[in-house]
């Protein structure tokens, strides 16, 4: 049985220009110790998809579907319940390290609060704890730093100390939100790699969300790519790269500039991301697909399982879209 | 930090220097003097009581001797208009009260208006939220000086539970009134200052990452939301406690509580030039004490502020 697995996960936002469908019908598993990357651009409902799954949406949010997380359904279960798997059993490292952690308090009460609460461990002990998995990041000198605010750090280590004190109670998915979109490049590749470290030392199953190409092709084994609050396209990364199924794939990858070609211009998918408003109607990629026809407008493709671990949204011929 | 409060302390000294200077000025600049009288006086009389009070001598010797007044001997001056009375006299009798009344309503305040606001914040949108919302704008329209009034009648005139003024320092049944009276706008205030900041830090990207951590939700608000959100709060915090320990007219007037609220104003109407520096000192001094506190209280709250 897969460690977690959502069917038909939905979220919407009341709002007063009308109902945004930021999620519609997201179906997909988690396998323990897996790498599943989940690639899309701004407002593709990556994010909130995973925030549904431990429950930190906006007030006006709500959720539909299922989300099994060892018997129970994270979507339905009481505030109380959930507060036991959130860190402990399910962490999140954010997008944004300059302010996903409390200006006002020192790291290691930030870090600590988490090993207290869900191990019941004495302060000092929680904060031994933190200052060991400070050096498991490689911050050096994490004895005393630890005694420091986050305005004290640079971004790309108060990434590490997100990435640290998601850790702390060993879980076993850790949900990383595009956690380098906010750094420099060369500090991009070192948290990846130290992510990429630290997956395979604690072997707890990822989701990686990034709307990275590169990223997910050096950390993902699987990777779910999404449009419009739906799931174009899921494949193991290597053929997912090879032969995309999908349009809106395809457009991904050739939009990704290449030193060993001549090249005059980037190669943007034209036209903008879907307004998510109101209920949506048709394929959400359609009017920006150069594929698309009649019957892509007016009808929601279904995700299809084909071959023997693929799955696509779309109504055109695999031949016809790889080619 | 001690530097910082020493040079703060050191800059105050030429910033009351400049506010006595215009406030003389300004004073002297208002048609009439504090012996003007509907019944003219002897031109005589008049030239005598001006030579007594030094009112005869150009305007710059005039401060300067009040200013050589204070700084050698403390001394604020004789009251021009009640005779036997000096402003530090009036000022001693009279302060004791507006700080007892004024601070009684500022803890009222602040304890009232922090709860009001962030427990409106917390229930975003639901019937408490526009219940404290209600209650603050309510607070906040009716001006004390109908609130006054509809006080006295209700608690004392129909249900006798209040004396209906004077002041007591032993009798705490003095003091409720004026402290409603002053504390309600205040509060009305600081719940809103409250209510938008709680709100905006619960929608900030660290206490995602505390409801993220599992904690439960009063310890995500008492850890991790409430000292962001009071930040606003603390710098309105430092001018109202002034203006409400200084005292107010209405209250004065209204429960006859003899505070420097009602002398001040008294002041300006007689032009009593002595008494209305010495309050417009005593404002100004505390003002900069309090700002200076504000600052101190911040530095205390967010660690990236370092003095």
């Amino acid at each position: 049985m897969a460690l977690l697995d959502v069917k038909d996960l939905s979220v919407r936002f009341d709002t007063p220009e009308g109902e945004i469908h930021a999620v519609n019908g997201v179906s997909f598993s988690l396998e323990k110790g897996e790498t599943l990357g989940i690639v899309g651009e701004s407002g593709s409902g990556k994010s909130q998809l995973n925030f549904a799954l431990l429950g930190l949406l906006a007030r006006n949010g709500r959720t539909t579907g299922q989300a099994m997380f060892d018997g129970k359904n994270l979507l339905s279960i009481s505030e109380r319940e959930l507060n036991k798997i959130r860190a402990n059993r399910i962490a999140m490292v954010f997008q944004d390290p300059m302010t996903s952690l409390n200006p006002y308090m020192r790291i290691s009460d930030q870090m600590a609060e988490v090993i207290m609460l869900h191990k019941g461990l004495s302060k000092r002990a929680a904060i031994a704890e933190s200052v060991a998995m400070l050096d498991a990041v490689k911050i050096p000198d994490a004895k005393n730093r630890v005694r420091l605010y986050p305005h004290e750090f640079s971004g790309g280590m108060r990434q590490r100390v997100m990435i640290a004190m998601s850790l702390l109670c060993h879980p076993e998915i850790l949900i990383a939100d595009e956690p380098t979109t906010a750094l420099d490049v060369t500090v991009q590749a070192q948290i990846m790699e130290l992510l990429s470290e630290l997956q395979r030392e604690f072997g707890m199953a990822t989701i990686l969300i990034t709307h990275d190409l590169g990223v997910v092709a050096g950390f993902c084994e699987r990777a779910i790519v999404m449009y419009g609050g739906r799931i174009m396209e899921e494949a193991p990364v290597d053929p997912l790269f090879e032969t995309p199924t999908h349009p809106y794939t395809r457009g991904l990858l050739d939009a990704i500039p290449r030193v060993d070609e001549e090249q005059e211009a980037l190669r943007a998918i034209p036209g903008n991301p879907p307004n998510m408003t109101g209920a949506p109607k048709g394929c959400p990629f359609a009017p920006r697909c150069g594929f698309a026809d009649e019957r892509c407008r007016i009808e929601t493709p279904e995700l299809l399982t084909f071959g023997e671990d693929r799955a696509r949204a779309c109504f055109r011929p695999i031949e016809e879209v790889a080619a | 930090m001690i530097v910082y409060i020493l040079k703060r302390l050191a800059i105050a000294i030429p910033t009351l220097l400049l506010l006595i200077i215009f406030s003389f000025l300004l004073m002297h600049a208002a048609p009439g003097g504090p012996f003007t009288q509907e019944r003219e006086l002897p031109a005589q009389v008049l030239a005598n009581l001006n030579a007594k009070y030094g009112l005869d001598q150009p305007l710059w010797k005039q401060i300067a001797s009040y200013i050589w007044g204070i700084v050698a001997h403390f001394d604020f001056g004789p009251s021009f208009v009640y005779k036997d009375r000096t402003v530090n006299e009036i000022i001693a009798q009279g302060f004791p009260v507006t700080l007892t009344y004024g601070g009684v309503s500022f803890v009222v305040a602040v304890v009232a208006g922090v709860t009001l606001g962030a427990v409106a914040a917390v229930k975003h949108n639901t019937i408490i939220d526009y219940f404290a919302v209600g209650v603050s704008i309510g607070a906040q329209v009716l001006p004390n000086f109908v609130m006054a009034p509809i006080l006295v009648i209700v608690f004392t005139l129909i249900l006798g539970w209040l004396p209906g003024g004077g002041w007591r320092f032993s009798d705490p049944s003095y003091w409720i009134m004026p402290v409603i009276a002053l504390s309600t706008s205040y509060m009305a205030s600081i719940a809103r200052i409250m209510r938008s900041s709680m709100l905006e830090v619960l929608n900030s990207n660290h206490i995602r990452t505390a409801r993220a951590k599992g904690l439960p939700g009063h310890r995500v608000i008492w850890r991790h939301a409430l000292k962001p959100a009071l930040l606003p709060v603390i710098s309105y915090l430092g001018p109202a406690f002034v203006a409400m320990i200084t005292g107010s007219v209405i209250v004065d007037i209204y429960f006859s509580t003899g505070g420097i609220g009602k002398a001040f104003v008294d002041s300006a109407l007689n032009r009593d030039y002595a008494v209305m520096m010495g309050v417009t000192i005593l404002v100004g001094a505390l003002t900069i004490l309090f700002n200076l506190v504000v600052d101190i209280i911040y530095g205390w709250i967010d660690p990236k502020i370092r003095y």
